[in-house]
């Protein structure tokens, strides 16, 4: 197992090394029209140095003026000691800025994900047990629907609705006008009261594919042999599905579930670029639009090494729970 | 009908007449037919798959019939009031001194003085200058008997030259003690009660208060115009309507500003303008977006766009996906390993934050909105054929183990055949049902990227950058047709993919029904 965990480790290494690779190649491709422009806007102050000498010296040091191949190499030596270099939209280290926007992102992500568990088990555990019945189709339906909705038609509706029709909700933003005059609970409250919208966004979107997927397992887990047996042994149909059957349900679960724990820390960068809320997928948003390299190479690595956390996660909480592949 | 009934009883007793074991009595369907049974027997596949006919029929079909063409705009009349004229009440003396005299602004001054204190003379510079109030509000000034000026508060104004002294004088004496008629330099004038001058019949001047001035440079206002005005003004009215010369009559508002002592009066002009977000109509059922643009025949294009983006962008990831796959399952060994590596790579790659990037990029290039579109489709399906590879490869390493492969090779088969002629038409099941199904995905993505405006651009259509007006809080609030059916439109398209998809799972995977 550990030598197995270690070659996955090492293969991920890998494959992040060369993603980081393609990501820095593109970017260093586009036109840096952000380095263009403050030079320019550098240049057109009075007594200033003309446009290409600004354009020299910010391009070094951003350590733009040398190739891409050793300027990834400089990057990543950079990277590896957990220097990203500064951002050029919000002139402070990247970390700096990271730290100061993911654990909003974070929190979002985590209330969305335990409501998410909350409602898609128990319901896709129900439409299976009662495949083909009224109940499943609307679960069904209810899940795709879930799936189709685009995050900013959704959001836009229910900024609609308990926005503007029922004043219940700010349109934007984290905190409200009279957030400085409010104490420690209020403005833990005014926060919180702000995130409903959001999080109630993420969760609908989301929750239809673990709808399905525990649906689709928990099918397959009632069509077992033992799950015959169970009946057979004229087990009470209660035990047979929350004690036999929906135990057998939880390996896979447990797996995507795992899987899907690091992802947690992503942020929702439509929901909260929709309604402002500075997370870092609003955040990196923002940064992104205007070019600003830094900030986005190392978004970007930051996702992919949740993508390749989350897939070694699952490989490895796999074997855990289920003994049967820890032998192969 | 007797014929049809001796028809069917002839089959019943055909059937009837087979032996038990006898084939025919078995009904025999093939796969395929096995499948389509299974799918339309799946309720909501169903509905799915109408949902998609109607989306298609609205979007291929309906782009032709509809009236209007994609980008065709609409215009109407829309009645601003501008600021027309400005009028204001004389409040100060106005003074005229007479031929070859002298009445400067010491004078002048002097003269305010002497007449705010109600003296009948002032002096200045030893000589005495006499008061003489000839009216209302109008004073001459003489001094040792010569005439030296007039001071009045109501203007005498000509209508083609200027009035001489001697003129004003007798005009204003006559004005202010109500008569009807005067002469002056051997001239006789009539006054009539709208208060002009009238020489032989014709109207040679007025007089009147308040001064009136239009706004804008060139304009001419006629007499009529100023008599309508005034008499709006006397009787204290808000509006009045007043046709100039052979036009039509128009509404003119007046109000009065008690600070500055004027009237304003603002006239409706006529301004052809977009009709942008009109209610909807008979001519525009869903009503026009901002540019003045029919709603539902942009919903129309707007269709066709996403739905020949999704097309396309899955094509593109099904031929890497199938080639790719394809190879990697067959060959195995170190292909496999780097396609699954280069597979991998592509997985780990944030698509959005990517996509995000190269579109500032774009907008920042200046991309034509038609090679755009291009690009997008080319970046959505190079970002997203990994999972189809994945897919493929999967069957394909089940797939090569089974007997007809070791027949296939035993034959003597070529390997490319191999794969494309029986390995991949085994895989098309699942092929079909994931493609439907990243169908729905990429038109949300599209519809995503259209809608945070690096997607498809204007002046094409597309359902998400349709929605984009909403950006605008007053248009999400107030104009409920411009963002609401396009959204309504893409929901409907995304679920019909994904019921679909959804019942041709069911339908190729019979081991999942119990």
């Amino acid at each position: 197992m550990r030598k197995y965990i270690g070659k996955r480790i090492a293969i991920s290494v890998m494959i992040l090394f060369c993603t980081t690779l393609i990501i820095y190649a593109l970017l260093r491709c586009l036109p840096a029209s952000y380095v263009e422009n403050m030079a320019m806007q550098l240049a057109s102050k009075p007594g200033a140095k003309p446009y290409e000498e600004w354009l020299l010296q910010l391009n070094a040091s951003y350590g733009l003026d040398k190739g891409i191949v050793p300027g990834f190499f400089t990057w990543l030596a950079g990277a590896v000691q957990g220097n990203f270099g500064d951002s050029w939209k919000y002139t402070v280290p990247v970390l700096e800025k990271f730290n100061e926007v993911i654990w909003l992102s974070f929190a979002m992500g985590a209330i969305a994900f335990v409501l998410e568990l909350i409602i898609a088990i128990p319901l896709g555990v129900i439409a299976a047990t009662k495949q083909y019945s009224k109940t499943d189709y609307a679960i069904s339906a209810g899940a795709l629907v879930g799936i189709s909705l685009p995050t900013f038609f959704f959001a836009t509706i229910l900024k609609l609705i308990f926005s503007v029709k029922l004043g219940w909700f700010d349109l934007y933003g984290l905190v409200g006008r009279n957030y400085a005059q409010l104490d420690a609970m209020g403005q833990f409250l005014d926060k919180a009261n702000h995130l409903v919208l959001p999080i109630i966004t993420i969760v609908i979107v989301s929750v239809g594919s673990l709808m399905r997927y525990t649906r689709t397992n928990m099918l397959e887990v009632l069509n077992a042999d033992y799950i015959r047996t169970a009946r057979a042994k004229g087990l009470s149909e209660k035990k047979v599905i929350y004690q036999h059957a929906f135990r057998n349900t939880l390996i896979p679960l447990v797996t995507i579930v795992g899987g899907s724990l690091p992802s947690l820390f992503s942020g929702a960068l439509i929901t909260e670029t929709l309604f402002s809320i500075p997370g870092i997928g609003y955040t990196s948003y923002q940064a992104m639009i205007i070019g600003d390299i830094p900030f986005s190479m190392f978004y970007m690595t930051f996702l992919a090494i949740l993508t390749l956390s989350g897939n070694l996660l699952s490989d490895i909480l796999y074997g855990v729970v289920d003994p049967r592949v820890r032998i192969a | 009908m007797n014929d049809k009934n001796v028809d069917e009883v002839t089959k019943n007793t055909e059937t009837e007449s087979y032996s038990l074991n006898d084939d025919r009595r078995v009904k025999v369907l093939s796969p395929s037919a096995l499948v389509v049974k299974r799918f339309f027997r799946n309720r909501l596949a169903v509905i799915g798959m109408i949902m998609l006919i109607v989306m298609f029929v609205f979007s291929f079909i309906g782009g032709i019939i509809t009236p209007y063409g994609q980008d065709q705009q609409f215009y109407r009349y829309e009645n601003q009031m501008k600021e027309y004229a400005g009028v204001v009440k004389n409040s100060d003396f106005r003074y005229m001194s007479a031929e070859g005299q002298k009445f400067d602004s010491v004078l002048q001054a002097k003269f305010q003085l002497a007449y705010q204190k109600k003296e009948a003379s002032f002096e200045y510079k030893d000589v005495t200058y006499d008061l003489l109030e000839e009216g209302t509000d109008f004073y001459s000034v003489s001094s040792n008997g010569t005439m030296l000026a007039i001071a009045y508060k109501d203007i005498v104004n000509g209508e083609t030259v200027e009035f001489t002294f001697a003129e004003k004088y007798a005009a204003l004496k006559a004005y202010t003690a109500s008569e009807t008629e005067f002469s002056a330099d051997g001239k006789a004038y009539t006054l009539d009660e709208d208060h002009n001058i009238l020489l032989d019949g014709q109207v040679v001047g007025y007089i009147s208060r308040l001064v009136v001035s239009p706004v804008e440079n060139g304009v001419v206002l006629s007499r009529e115009f100023k008599e309508a005005l005034e008499a709006a003004i006397e009787d204290n009215v808000e509006e009045f309507q007043y046709a100039e010369g052979d036009e039509e009559e128009q509404t003119y508002k007046l109000s009065y500003d008690a600070t500055m002592e004027n009237w304003s009066v603002r006239r409706g002009k006529e301004t052809y303008v977009y009709d942008s977000y009109a209610k909807p109509s008979k001519e525009h059922w869903l009503g026009t977006d901002s540019n003045g643009m029919d709603m539902l025949t942009r919903l129309m294009y707007g269709g066709r766009v996403s739905l020949i983006i999704g097309f396309i962008v899955v094509f593109i990831e099904v031929v890497i996906g199938v080639v790719l796959g394809g190879l990697a399952g067959y060959f195995g060994k170190w292909v496999d390993n780097l396609i699954m590596r280069i597979v991998d790579i592509f997985y780990c790659i944030p698509s959005m934050p990517l996509i995000i990037i190269l579109g500032a990029a774009m907008d920042a290039m200046k991309v034509e909105p038609m090679t755009r579109m291009f690009y997008l489709m080319l970046i959505l399906g190079f970002l997203g054929w990994p999972s189809i590879a994945r897919l493929v490869r999967g069957q394909i390493l089940s797939l090569r183990e089974q007997e007809f492969m070791t027949a296939a090779e035993a034959c003597g088969i070529r390997v490319s055949r191999r794969i494309f002629r029986h390995l991949i038409p085994n895989v098309i099941p699942q092929l079909i049902v994931s493609c439907t199904m990243s169908l729905g995905s990429t038109i949300i993505m599209e519809a995503t990227l259209s809608f945070l405006g690096i997607g498809v651009k204007f002046p094409f259509a597309s359902w998400g950058n349709i929605i984009t007006d909403v950006n605008d809080a007053y248009v999400m609030t107030h104009y409920w047709f411009v963002w609401i059916p396009a959204g309504i439109c893409l929901l409907i398209a995304v679920l019909g993919f994904n019921f679909v998809g959804d019942g041709l799972r069911d339908a190729f995977d019979p081991k999942m029904k119990r």
